[in-house]
């Protein structure tokens, strides 16, 4: 066995798989508090992107050094992507809380398509470059051809990132309402939860986590376009349901799952199919294990 | 004033938000920024005055939810004028003769047209029996589309066989890949359901992508015959005009066969298990083999209609089978009025032909549909012509006193 060529397959997954579980943590929040696929949430990533590359542009013609402009991106997509999540959630979802499932699935969609059109015509269609915000490394120069500055950084903050969100979730106030909403949303509510917060909340964080990974992945692989979102957005989701949909742990462990599978199946099989092995992995782990790796199955009650 | 207030709110959050996205924009390369300051301006009017429109209808529409949990009737003007008896038939007649007739009179680019508002009908009827039925939500139509087309396409290529036998073997494929799919999917809960079509459609593409020894790959494939008639040789705008009158067979044999479908034992087994699963098993209806109808009869549209727009382009490939058509076809359903046939077909006349007729503004075409998607849900989510339910009159004096006489 290649040692050497499965550490560099095993990394590149796991930069993959940071992303997949930034992006799949927003899935299975909103999943988990008001059990809605927001088929939007990969178009927020996909913004994030955007926002990053015109506070970029802007900056590097002021000329501000690359890692200051890189922080300020991402600050700016985290702030602006938040606002759009909470607007969004505000506009297509919440005028349909008790419609049924597929009422605000079927919004979800139209959302998704209405923001891939405002940036075609507000933007432009076509592939725009990003450019290398992230420094090389010294201390990763023995390693750099196989984990460069930019998976470390990727990595990194999204470790950072998601450790911070699981603090979140687990200490403060706010965390335990959510944790309560998701639970039983009108007992929450009949205990003093204000839902529609928690609701707004939950949007406005997996929003954030997805422009983090809109910007980070941008200048990672040098290109943005309005269609990533939609890729990125399923691959996500397929992690999400990997990791049982509606838990935390499980969304980053499912996106990691899914990176290094990725990686792995392209390295060692064919690079044809990496798509397809996702969706099938997908498809398939829907159909025989809904719950997901480590979630339990939930008996439907009548 | 405070409505004022709320809407000075809603401007000032807008242009805050579209900001970025709207005024600035990058030239990497040039080093340059373009600043566009009207739209911010823009993006401020428009936020206001819809939001007062928003506000507005959202009102009306709690009051409609009141009114009609109250037992008030709310009946359309339009669909109670389409449903007049009286009218029917002349109306159809009137239809079928100007549908029949207007090839001849119009040029072959409007002929065309006509052709893909009669190939999206024939895809909506089909999606419809699925989505609006069934209650099933759908998202890899496109896939059987292709499937359909590409049964065409190889076929001729490596069997030679023509139009008229490739027609029918399209459609059965289509519907046997569509029941070979709702085999393992059916126990999934309805917006899991959505998910794995959807992962399938782009699985079906992406091996159409990948296959490249026998599908073409991305490039596809190309000089798929048109069909013959009577092995005379037609010019380009006489096949076109033959096209045209394949596909309106075709769509008229897809609406009589649909709303028959809506109304035979299967179609109510549908419907009722749409409403509820559990209630119907208890009833003894047999769950699994009802739905796999619904697949195999909606998918089987799709099917025809792929063949019909193989031969109609002469030439296929991946990029015109992506998620994006399953939404467009989607959107026509759900435009329409799920469930309801003639919903269907005004949502396709609306889809195809406003933007061809209307060239200017046929570069928002989708963010059109895709706002018109999300109101339509938020306000209207019946569609623009609901679903016809029946209703059923019990003449019984001593029940009708039981409920107070609100049957």
């Amino acid at each position: 066995m290649d040692w050497q060529y499965f550490t560099e397959l095993f990394l590149g997954g796991l930069t993959r798989g940071s992303i997949y579980a930034l992006i799949a943590i927003g899935y299975t929040m909103v999943y988990g508090i008001i059990e809605l696929i927001n088929f939007a949430h990969g178009e927020v990533y996909m913004l994030g992107a955007f926002m990053g590359l015109i506070v970029a542009g802007v900056l590097g013609i002021l000329g501000f050094p690359a890692p200051a402009i890189l922080v300020i991106a991402a600050v700016v997509a985290i702030i602006y992507c938040a606002g759009y999540g909470y607007t969004m959630e505000k506009i297509a979802y919440k005028p349909l809380r008790g419609a049924g499932r597929l009422s605000p699935l079927i919004s979800a969609i139209g959302m998704s398509l209405f923001l891939q059109n405002y940036i075609i015509l507000a933007q432009t269609s076509d592939f725009l470059p990003f450019p290398r915000l992230i420094p090389d490394f010294d201390f990763l120069e023995p390693v750099a051809h196989v984990f460069g500055s930019s998976d470390f950084v990727i990595v990194a903050t999204s470790a950072l990132f998601m450790a911070g969100l699981t603090v979140f979730i687990k200490y403060t106030k706010m965390g335990k309402a959510m944790r309560a909403t998701a639970q039983n949303r009108k007992m929450a509510m009949l205990l003093g939860v204000d839902s529609d917060k928690v609701i707004s909340i939950t949007f406005i964080l997996g929003s954030s986590l997805a422009a983090l990974g809109g910007v980070l992945i941008a200048s990672h692989v040098g290109m943005v376009n309005f269609a990533i979102g939609f890729l990125a957005g399923i691959k996500a989701f397929t992690a999400a349901v990997l990791g049982g949909i509606g838990s935390i742990p499980g969304a980053m462990l499912g996106g990691l799952f899914l990176g290094l599978s990725e990686s792995f199946a392209t390295g060692y099989i064919s690079s044809d199919y990496e798509d397809v092995f996702a969706f099938t992995l997908l498809v398939v782990f829907l159909i025989f294990r809904p719950s997901g790796i480590m979630g339990k199955a939930k008996v439907e009650k009548v | 004033m405070n409505e004022l207030i709320k809407s000075i709110q809603v401007s000032i959050w807008f242009m805050f938000l579209t900001f970025p996205i709207m005024v600035i924009r990058v030239n990497a390369i040039e080093k340059s920024v373009i600043w566009r300051w009207e739209n911010l301006a823009l993006v401020g009017v428009g936020s206001f005055v819809l939001s007062f429109i928003w506000r507005w209808a959202l009102r009306r529409k709690e009051a409609g939810d009141a009114a009609a949990a109250s037992g008030g009737k709310e009946a359309g003007r339009l669909s109670a004028l389409l449903e007049n008896p009286a009218l029917r038939l002349p109306i159809q007649v009137v239809l079928l003769a100007v549908f029949c007739t207007i090839p001849l009179f119009v040029t072959t680019y409007q002929t065309n047209i006509l052709i893909s508002f009669l190939l999206y009908v024939v895809l909506g009827l089909g999606l419809n029996v699925i989505v609006g039925v069934a209650g099933l939500l759908f998202l890899g139509h496109a896939a059987f589309y292709a499937i359909g087309a590409y049964s065409y396409a190889l076929l001729n290529q490596y069997f030679g066989l023509g139009f008229w036998v490739a027609l029918p073997i399209g459609g059965v494929v289509a519907a046997l890949a569509g029941v070979a799919l709702a085999f393992p999917v059916l126990r999934l809960r309805g917006d899991y359901l959505a998910i794995v079509t959807l992962g399938f459609g782009e699985i079906v593409r992406l091996l159409l992508e990948n296959f490249s020894d026998i599908t073409g790959g991305p490039s596809g494939i190309s000089n798929i015959p048109r069909p013959g008639l009577l092995d005379m040789q037609l010019s380009v705008a006489g096949a076109n005009i033959y096209i045209y009158y394949i596909v309106l067979a075709l769509a008229l044999v897809t609406i009589v066969a649909v709303t028959r479908l809506k109304d035979s034992r299967i179609g109510r087994a549908l419907q009722a298990l749409r409403e509820d699963e559990i209630a119907c098993e208890a009833m003894g209806i047999d769950r699994v083999g009802v739905k796999l109808m619904a697949f195999g009869l909606g998918t089987a549209w799709a099917g025809f209609a792929g063949v019909v727009f193989a031969a109609k382009t002469t030439f296929i490939n991946p990029a015109s089978f992506t998620f994006f058509e399953s939404a467009i076809i989607l959107s026509i359903v759900v435009l329409g009025g799920m469930g309801s046939n003639l919903g269907v077909i005004l949502g396709s006349a609306f889809l195809v032909l406003l933007p061809e007729y209307m060239r200017a503004f046929s570069e928002y075409r989708m963010i059109l549909f895709a706002t018109a998607m999300v109101l339509m849900m938020v306000f209207r989510p019946q569609g623009l012509i609901p679903e016809k339910r029946k209703t059923y009159t019990v003449s019984d004096p001593e029940l009708n006193a039981a409920t107070g006489g609100q049957n």
